[in-house]
């Protein structure tokens, strides 16, 4: 039973900072291993603030910490990286641009 | 390396050559006398039969830099269908009217032709230039430097500084490793930035408070005074408007006594027609050049067909788009200049290019003077310059440019001046326009000619009835003495130099420039300037 | 004893900020001045050791590991060559030369950036400017889907917010500012306008807002998410500015619509010019990903995901970009330079990596080092590798060589590959 939701993925600050530190630092994978979350959508979904979840896709799926954030209802936020990669389809409907952007998720606690 | 041409008609115009048979002895590059060479050790060609010519000379041609290469990467129609593949060491590449840039190498010199000047590099991105131009085999070249719009300059015309002005250009031909003053549109790309343009030589540059007139007379000065090699190469105000050949003919009273070159100057030779249709004012503005003997022009003769516009002069480009309906890219340089691109398609069926062709075609017959009109299609502009050997049969044969006359527009072709101008080119006036005029207003006096001590670069084409053919495909070209196009086809691609020149000044100057740059520019002013070494094979051309 | 030096660029993001002084200490670096938080990490973090090349997971000497290099490139008949958005535009050069070599698909960075930027811009062309002219004559910025408080920390204050310009004397006071974003973000809140789009929305606002500037009018109370009152304003706010900048990001080129959002947007920006001056520049992200562009421009005539394979370059994004040629199983080998697609890429083309023999030349550990068959840890670029960088707006910045480190740069290693494949 998760909530279907729209992902979307991107550059943060931190993520750009742990990368100098190397994938495999610490600060990297606090980085990328999270979900942010519009925080009426977590209550519904009974997420708890950094507890743990699971995304699911049609690529993939993937378990990360979930976070509260400023985004809109039915939205979630994940850093780029490999954890966001799991997730992410590799269609480019012809552009060579996959849907880092936009895809279906549903996310449940883990 | 020792190389004999012999027994070829050889048209060398500077050295009074009008197709009298003479052997070409050459070594390490250079022309030489017979006795320097060992004719057993030397590479000899013969050349009875065969039409000998130096390299060409390419006076104006936007072939590297950030504009072209905007061109290049807005057009993937252009480059479908025009590839070339890759061939033992040759790159491959592609481009109809904007080539890649070893494809260019390839082209010019499958031609005959052996040095290009690029015709606008604006100083901040003259670095890109540079590294596209390390990248074009074969050719010597050189980079015209943009700043018709500049600001420093500007300021100091203002202000009344015209020692500091000169010592300004002499510093920013150097930190750009340019060769020559380029002046676009003056005042009208900077008024561009605010949604407007000049339309008369005394209109005024919005926030300097001078005149596109009073910038033309500082540079025509400021070139006269570094001695630079080359005349100030100005592209005026009012391009394709109908006011243009009131106002080329203006500027010509206005720079009078001082060495110009006025380029493309079919696209600035227009008067009012009917409707939306311009005139041709070749007769007149040809006539204007003909009493100005320090005038050079180049023509940028349109050749129907595909083409891709792209000047600095921003606010042409962006009437273009609004006539055309074509993309359109624009870009605003900070302080110096600005440019944009719109593809096009010149047709015969579209009065207004059938217009622009004949009075490219006008120019051509009516200035006296080969030695002052130089062949360009202001590539890629008015067409590619694979079109060279088009309008050198357009020259050449009567008949042929009255049966291209018959087929463009009515409204273009009735009572056309061109009907009456019986004029056909001969093969030493082609030699003149498309190399040993070039050369000779350039300042480079090895090139162009193929007396003792020029660079030995050399054309040997076949005889044809038709000249296109013949000046397309040259049997042997020789880049300093080295065979590098055979039969049309590129055989050995060595890399060319690139020109610069470094005129002293003044290093107290470089305390203003420092202070203008930390208000002005957003790069640092120890990022700006290029090292010597940064140019390929660059080589500093001497000022007076 | 230390060295200041001045002047140096910071090569992380498409900003290249020529202007840090960085504190050299012998081999190391001591101190970094003027950088941001994102871009001090490539100097804080810079380690000169010299690492061996590793081949099959053992130390070799760089002679051997580019034989082993060649001979994979020998053996493929598709070989895929990728990235090249994080190494000087002299790399670039011969990752293009090694590419026609081969006959190879050569792709970029800009395929999972700004590539449907480079299709809009190939559609309905671009007006654009450098950042001085918005420095100077902004004063109008519009951030739409971008984030440069997270991605280009120096944006605003170089650029697009505070700094007093020729026409901006008083700097932010002189500007207003507009972020368009599918969230509030840390750059949302330094706007004097935040509108809020729906994810996915942004073609029909786009094409809203093109309406609403031709005067035409639009039968709907809002679209994607804005009330079209807002629009009305923002358009009013459009024609009335003095010279107006769009800056955009990858809310635009990653979301559904992709270049056709973009292509929008640059309509829009063109007509503006009817009204005002309008420019756009898009945010690029990587150091050099605009010297990738135009590097592969100026060899091919195409700036991302070309194929060598019939001996002339041919453009197939969605054909030659390297997600699908990866995601398909189409690529035999891989040389990858400076870029770490198996941390970057949708699984499904990055596992494609770890199946077939992959070459690596990057001067960090990565994802993709960890997986690659050979890897050749090169020179930093602008740190002991010196070149040309373009910005984001194609200025070309000059990156110096600020230690002899012993490390070869791509260039140097680039250059043996091409001398020893057949």
């Amino acid at each position: 039973m998760g909530g279907r939701l729209t992902l979307i993925t991107g550059r943060t600050r931190e993520q750009a900072i742990g990368m100098h530190k190397g994938k495999a630092s610490k600060e990297y994978r606090c980085a990328t291993e999270l979900v942010e979350m519009n925080p009426d959508d977590m209550t519904r979904l009974r997420i708890q603030d950094g507890g743990l979840v699971r995304l699911h896709t049609v690529a993939g799926e993937v378990e990360l910490i979930a976070k509260a954030g400023s985004l809109p209802p039915g939205l979630v936020f994940v850093p780029m990286g490999a954890s966001a990669n799991m997730l992410v389809e590799a269609e480019t409907h012809g552009t060579g641009m996959p849907s880092f952007k936009g895809s279906e998720v549903t996310v449940e606690p883990a | 390396m020792m190389l004999g041409v012999l027994g070829g008609r050889v048209y060398d115009p500077q050295n009074g050559g009008d197709g009298e048979i003479r052997d070409i002895w050459a070594k390490d590059g250079r022309v030489v006398s017979p006795e320097e060479v060992d004719p057993d050790r030397a590479e000899i060609i013969d050349a009875a039969g065969l039409v000998v010519m130096p390299g060409g000379v390419d006076i104006h041609s936007h072939l590297v830099g950030a504009k072209v290469n905007a061109g290049r990467k807005l057009r993937p129609e252009d480059h479908r269908g025009a590839e070339r593949a890759r061939t033992g060491v040759f790159r491959s590449g592609s481009g109809r009217t904007v080539p890649t840039t070893h494809l260019t190498g390839y082209l010019y010199a499958e031609m005959g032709y052996t040095t290009v000047m690029e015709a606008a590099t604006a100083p901040l991105v003259a670095r890109h230039t540079h590294e596209e131009l390390a990248d074009v085999p074969i050719l010597d070249k050189g980079a015209f430097i943009t700043m018709g719009n500049n600001h420093f300059l500007m300021k100091c015309i203002r202000d009344g500084r015209r020692e500091a002005a000169r010592d300004y250009v002499a510093w920013l031909l150097g930190v750009s490793k340019g060769y020559a003053i380029k002046i676009v549109n003056p005042g009208g790309v900077e008024n561009w930035k605010w949604g407007r343009n000049v339309g008369e030589l005394d209109d005024e540059v919005l926030g300097f408070g001078v005149t596109p007139r009073q910038i033309l007379e500082t540079v025509a000065w400021i070139n006269d005074e570094l001695g630079l090699p080359h005349a100030p190469h100005i592209h005026g105000i009012n391009l394709g408007r109908s006011s243009s050949a009131r106002t080329t003919i203006e500027a010509m009273e206005t720079l009078a006594g001082r060495r110009t070159h006025l380029c493309h100057l079919q696209f600035l030779s227009y008067g009012k027609g009917k409707g939306r249709v311009h005139s041709s004012e070749a007769a007149a503005v040809a006539e204007a050049v003909n009493a100005n003997p320090e005038v050079t022009v180049d023509v940028g003769q349109v050749v129907f067909g595909p083409a891709t516009t792209m000047t600095s002069d921003g606010p042409l480009q962006y009437s273009l788009h609004r006539a055309t309906g074509s993309k359109w890219v624009n870009d605003d340089v900070e302080g110096e200049t600005g440019g944009g691109i719109v593809p096009i398609l010149y047709k015969r069926s579209n009065p207004i290019n059938a217009v622009m062709w004949l009075t490219g075609m006008e120019l051509f017959l009516l200035i006296d003077d080969p030695w002052r009109v130089f062949l360009t299609t202001d590539h890629p502009n008015a067409g590619c310059f694979t079109s060279y050997p088009h309008v050198i049969k357009l020259l050449m044969d009567r008949a042929y440019r009255l049966e291209v006359l018959e087929s463009i527009h009515n409204r273009a072709r009735k009572g056309a001046l061109l009907h009456e101008l019986d004029r056909e080119y001969s093969l030493r006036e082609i030699a003149i326009i498309s190399r040993a005029g070039p050369a000779r207003a350039l300042g480079l006096r090895n090139k162009g000619h193929l007396g003792v001590g020029a660079d030995a670069d050399i054309a040997v084409y076949q005889e044809m009835d038709d000249k296109a053919e013949m000046f397309a495909r040259p049997r042997y070209v020789f880049k300093a003495g080295e065979l590098v196009a055979r039969d049309g086809m590129v055989v050995a691609d060595p890399p060319g130099r690139t020109f610069y020149v470094a005129p002293p000044y003044d290093p107290g100057i470089e305390k203003d420039i420092r202070k203008h740059f930390e208000q002005a520019y957003t790069v640092s002013f120890e990022n700006y300037s290029l090292a010597s070494d940064q140019v390929a094979h660059g080589e500093a051309v001497a000022c007076r | 004893m230390t060295t200041m030096v001045e002047h140096i660029a910071c090569t992380f993001c498409g900003c290249v900020c020529d202007d840090i002084v960085v504190e050299v200490e012998g081999s190391r670096i001591a101190g970094v001045r003027g950088a941001c938080v994102v871009g001090r990490g490539v100097l804080d973090e810079y380690d000169p050791e010299v690492r061996r090349p590793v081949v099959a997971g053992r130390e070799v000497d760089w002679e051997q590991a580019v034989g082993a290099a060649a001979a994979i490139l020998n053996e493929a008949d598709s070989p895929l060559i990728y990235g090249l958005s994080s190494t000087a535009i002299e790399a670039q050069r011969k990752a293009v030369k090694l590419a026609d070599r081969l006959g190879a698909i050569i792709d970029t960075t800009s395929s999972v950036c700004h590539g449907p930027t480079g299709l809009a811009m190939q559609a309905v062309g671009e007006a654009t400017c450098t950042l001085g002219e918005v420095r100077d004559r902004a004063d109008l910025i519009v951030f739409w889907g971008c984030n440069p408080a997270a991605s280009h920390p120096r944006h605003f204050g170089r650029f697009s917010l505070t700094p007093a310009g020729a026409l901006t004397p008083n700097g932010r006071a002189d500007r207003t500012v507009v972020v368009v974003d599918v969230r509030p973000t840390g750059s949302s809140k330094q706007a004097d306008h935040f509108l809020q789009v729906n994810a996915g929305a942004d073609f029909e606002v786009l094409t809203a807002l093109r309406y609403l500037a031709r005067g035409e009018d639009v039968e709907a109370a809002a679209i994607g998410g804005i009330p079209v009152s807002q629009l009305r304003d923002l358009v009013r706010t459009m024609k009335a500015c003095r010279y107006g900048v769009v800056f955009m990001g990858m809310g635009l080129t990653m979301s559904r619509g992709r270049h056709l959002n973009v292509g929008e947007l640059f309509s829009l920006v063109a007509e503006l010019n009817t009204y005002t001056r309008f420019s756009v520049i898009p945010m690029r992200g990587h150091g050099n990903v605009a010297g990738a562009d135009q590097v592969l421009t100026w060899s091919s005539g195409y700036p991302f995901a070309v194929s060598f394979a019939r001996g002339y370059p041919q453009f197939g994004p969605g054909e030659f970009s390297a997600v699908d040629v990866l995601a398909r199983g189409e690529a035999d080998a891989a040389l990858i330079v400076a870029s770490d697609p198996v941390a970057h890429l949708p699984r499904a083309a990055a596992e494609h990596l770890e199946h077939i023999p992959t070459i690596l030349l990057d001067p960090t550990p990565s994802l993709t080092a960890s997986i690659a068959q050979v890897v050749f840890p090169t020179a930093s670029y602008g740190l002991d590798a010196a070149g040309t960088a373009y910005r984001m707006d194609n200025v070309p910045i000059p990156l110096h060589r600020l230690f002899a480190s012993g490390r070869p740069t791509d260039e140097e290693i680039l250059d043996r590959i091409i001398e020893a494949v057949t």
